[in-house]
């Protein structure tokens, strides 16, 4: 049977064409991995800080160092260069515009933790061209250390600049080393993770765990008997930018 | 013939370049002898049987990287019927093979395979010892 | 295919411009590799502020190489004749341009060899997928045509049917690509800066600004360097066509100062303050943003009275005011602006160290050869004609 070049390159382009077509409709019918949690039965992991209790040990690096050590977190001198996955901000930054000249001297300067919001909508995983960073069904928002390009994409995406990107090699600037869980490479994104690795094993997040004022509850946001939700029945709570719909999992008691 | 000087040295040139493989492995004292690599002394098993091993460690790898940072599956049945943790560092190196030069370097240096980066992030238990200040 | 043989011969200054060009790839390249080793610390990126040189000229040239939709549309769709000569040069501009984007995008990556994550791992869902897509299209878009358009001319044929329907595809994709690097921008919550529905029309407006200046200037080189003449009609027309779209960027401009201000939210006005007047005692950009105020002022100024418009070198330097007041305003502070002050209210400096401006530069000098390559093939087969 014979085939002129014109008959032969149609098809071979309607085959790369329907192959093509394949994969993006393989790839686009993968749920909207930011949308909010569909089964109540599921969990969803979220924490309540209580700022009074943070408060009252306020120069006390408790939740900072016990990350630090569980994570290979480097601790690089340039403040621009920073890697931090939970750290203290004055409360006036935390939840800028909420306060007047009548109320500043009640919380102004009184430092408390802040971390990645483990938001149920992420911004950052919205924008991510690698799915480098994804939600986990349990709510967690993960960071695949290998396959991050570093764009830094989902740095500019997050409302709450959890984020911290590494500049250069971490290796030389980490304290105490640990080979419980690897440390980074330069050229790639992290972020608090909840420590997933720990929950895996059982065991609360090494800030939960460390605090001394046991300022940090951590638990199951869809448990309507945790710990969490007792207490958020209990006080007055409130978020970092609600209004963006991200729906943050961290809540302050205040 | 005026160009005899430069044929002779052209000549000596093209012939310790094409003999170049035979008198440089004995400068070098390269052997044709395989990679002498250190085998763990407490386990007598790995997870998979050697052939596989071999031929496609860095397959398993690469797959329980992916079960493993994306997809949670964090324990993996071994063909002896065990099962494993999936943790390079721990499992790999702290269960079994604990001397990362002495085993996996060798065969990588024989090789001369400088892919894997794993150890760019992976932490080897055996150089947090050495890290560590003496009690 | 490629007809770069042309390319190789040339007048010594032609040679001259050329090593000088390789001479500033090579100082690029050098630094380049200090950066894949050491990381991106030897630029003066920051947790803060984490874009800024690399991917602002990334945002600027895309523009660019959409602007020459404002030569192929006037020709194809409403046959403006006087357009005839210089749709080449718009189309090689943007091969060249796009070439640029996609080096700056690549300089910037943390771990540039993962690069084709984006591609292995399709997520449909993240803009930046998309701008690849659209970049990489575009640019095939484009060199296909250039290709087909030159070697039809050399040959002395007219070109082949199917070039039109391709040639016209490339009107609403080079609208689409700058209106997706647009939407990497206006979609993110947190950046009060960048989240308004008038970024991806600013982008355009600025995009028709600066690209058929740019033409302007590289059509009155070649006139006065080779052989070449663009015509006064076309060139007469690029300059309206930059002071309409000059007139409405700075208009857009204007709109988001009023909403801005007059609606008196803090988090708003923060940026625009921090650009022209300083924050916290950072006040490094000002300057340079009012520069970009009183060039695009004079440019319009320029541009805007027919007698002096049709003075070519009052157009020539309206078109360099206007390049370079764009360049400021969307290659420097449009990026920066976004991220100061940060989402905990830091207001950090950035500073582009002199690495990363070798690298910068060394991108150009890769575009500049590439134009320079392209535009002498043209000219070499215009006069064989």
């Amino acid at each position: 049977m014979k085939i002129t070049r014109k008959e032969f390159l149609h098809v071979a382009g309607l085959a790369a064409a329907g192959a093509g077509a394949a994969r993006a409709v393989q790839a686009s019918s993968c749920a909207d991995p930011a949308a909010p949690q569909a089964s109540p039965t599921a969990k969803r992991w979220g924490m309540v800080i209580d700022f009074q209790k943070c408060r009252a040990g306020s120069d006390c690096d408790d939740c900072l160092h016990a990350c630090s050590a569980a994570h290979n977190i480097p601790d690089i001198a340039d403040r621009q260069r920073e890697v931090k996955w939970v750290w203290k901000e004055r409360y006036e930054k935390v939840f800028p515009f909420q306060q007047s000249d009548y109320t500043r001297r009640a919380y102004e300067g009184h430092p408390l933790p802040v971390l990645c919001n483990q938001c149920a909508s992420p911004a950052c995983v919205r924008v991510c061209p690698t799915a480098a960073t994804w939600k986990r069904e349990d709510g967690i928002v993960m960071m695949d250390f290998h396959r991050c390009i570093g764009c830094r994409y989902c740095m500019a995406a997050c409302p709450y600049g959890s984020r911290s990107f590494n500049w250069s090699d971490p290796r030389p600037h980490i304290r105490n080393l640990t080979a419980e869980f690897p440390t980074r490479t330069k050229g790639v994104v992290e972020k608090c993770n909840f420590c997933e690795e720990r929950l895996a094993n059982g065991r609360v997040p090494a800030c939960v765990e460390a605090c001394r004022q046991k300022a940090i509850v951590f638990g199951d946001l869809n448990d309507e008997k945790s710990a969490v939700r007792r207490l958020l029945r209990a006080r007055h709570s409130i978020q970092r930018q609600p209004e963006l719909g991200t729906g943050p999992s961290v809540f302050y008691l205040v | 013939m005026r160009d005899r000087v430069l044929i002779v040295i052209g000549l000596l040139l093209f012939v310790s370049v094409v003999t170049y493989p035979m008198w440089h492995a004995a400068y070098a004292k390269t052997t044709a002898a395989g990679p002498q690599v250190k085998l763990p002394e407490q386990q007598k098993a790995c997870v998979a049987p050697l052939a596989f091993m071999r031929a496609s460690h860095m397959k398993l790898l690469a797959d329980w990287r992916e079960g493993a940072v994306r997809d949670g599956r964090l324990n993996y049945a071994g063909y002896d019927g065990k099962t494993y943790r999936v943790n390079l560092s721990s499992t790999c190196l702290g269960q079994c093979h604990t001397n990362k030069q002495e085993f996996c370097d060798r065969c990588h240096k024989y090789a001369a395979v400088s892919g894997p980066y794993c150890w760019d992030c992976h932490v080897e238990p055996a150089s947090v010892a050495r890290r560590m200040p003496t009690p | 295919m490629f007809m770069l043989e042309k390319a190789m011969v040339g007048s010594r200054r032609y040679w001259q411009w050329i090593a000088f060009l390789l001479l500033l790839i090579a100082i690029g390249g050098a630094c380049y590799l200090s950066q894949l080793k050491n990381g991106l610390v030897i630029t003066g990126l920051s947790r803060d502020v984490a874009w800024g040189l690399y991917i602002a000229q990334f945002t600027f040239f895309v523009g660019v190489a959409a602007s020459a939709v404002m030569v192929v549309l006037p020709y194809y769709l409403h046959d403006v004749r006087q357009f005839q000569n210089i749709t080449i040069l718009g189309e090689l501009l943007a091969v060249s341009s796009v070439t640029m984007c996609m080096l700056f995008i690549l300089v910037d990556m943390g771990q540039p060899a993962r690069v084709i994550n984006v591609l292995r791992y399709p997520t449909l869902h993240s803009i930046m997928f998309w701008d690849m897509v659209s970049l990489g299209g575009y640019l095939l878009l484009n060199a296909v045509i250039s290709i087909v358009m030159l070697s039809s001319e050399r040959a002395g044929i007219p070109a082949p049917h199917w070039i039109k329907p391709v040639a016209i595809l490339s009107i609403p994709w080079a609208v689409s690509i700058h209106t997706v690097t647009a939407f990497l921008y206006s979609g993110l919550p947190g950046r009060t800066f960048w989240l308004t529905a008038i970024l991806a029309p600013r982008f355009l407006a600025s995009a028709f600004a600066s690209g058929p200046a740019l033409l302007i200037l590289l059509c009155l080189l070649l006139r006065r360097l080779t052989s070449f003449d663009a015509g006064q009609e076309a060139i007469r027309k690029l300059g309206v066509i930059v002071a309409y779209a000059m007139s409405i960027s700075v208009f857009f401009v204007l709109l988001e100062l009023f909403t801005v201000f007059y609606s008196g939210i803090p988090e708003e006005m923060e940026h625009f303050r921090y650009l022209f007047v300083g924050l916290d005692g950072e006040r490094h950009l000002a300057p340079w943003m009012w520069i970009s105020v009183a060039a695009a002022i004079v440019a319009l100024v320029l541009l805007l009275v027919p007698r002096l418009r049709a003075k070519d070198t009052l157009l020539a330097a309206a078109a360099v005011l206007v390049f370079g007041s764009l360049w400021i305003e969307k290659g420097l502070g449009l990026i920066v602006g976004g991220f100061v002050p940060s989402p905990l209210g830091s207001v950090t400096r950035y500073s582009p160290t002199p690495p990363e401006w070798a690298i910068v530069l060394g991108v150009w000098a890769i575009g500049a050869l590439m134009i320079t390559v392209f535009y002498k093939i043209t000219v070499s087969v215009r006069e064989a004609r």
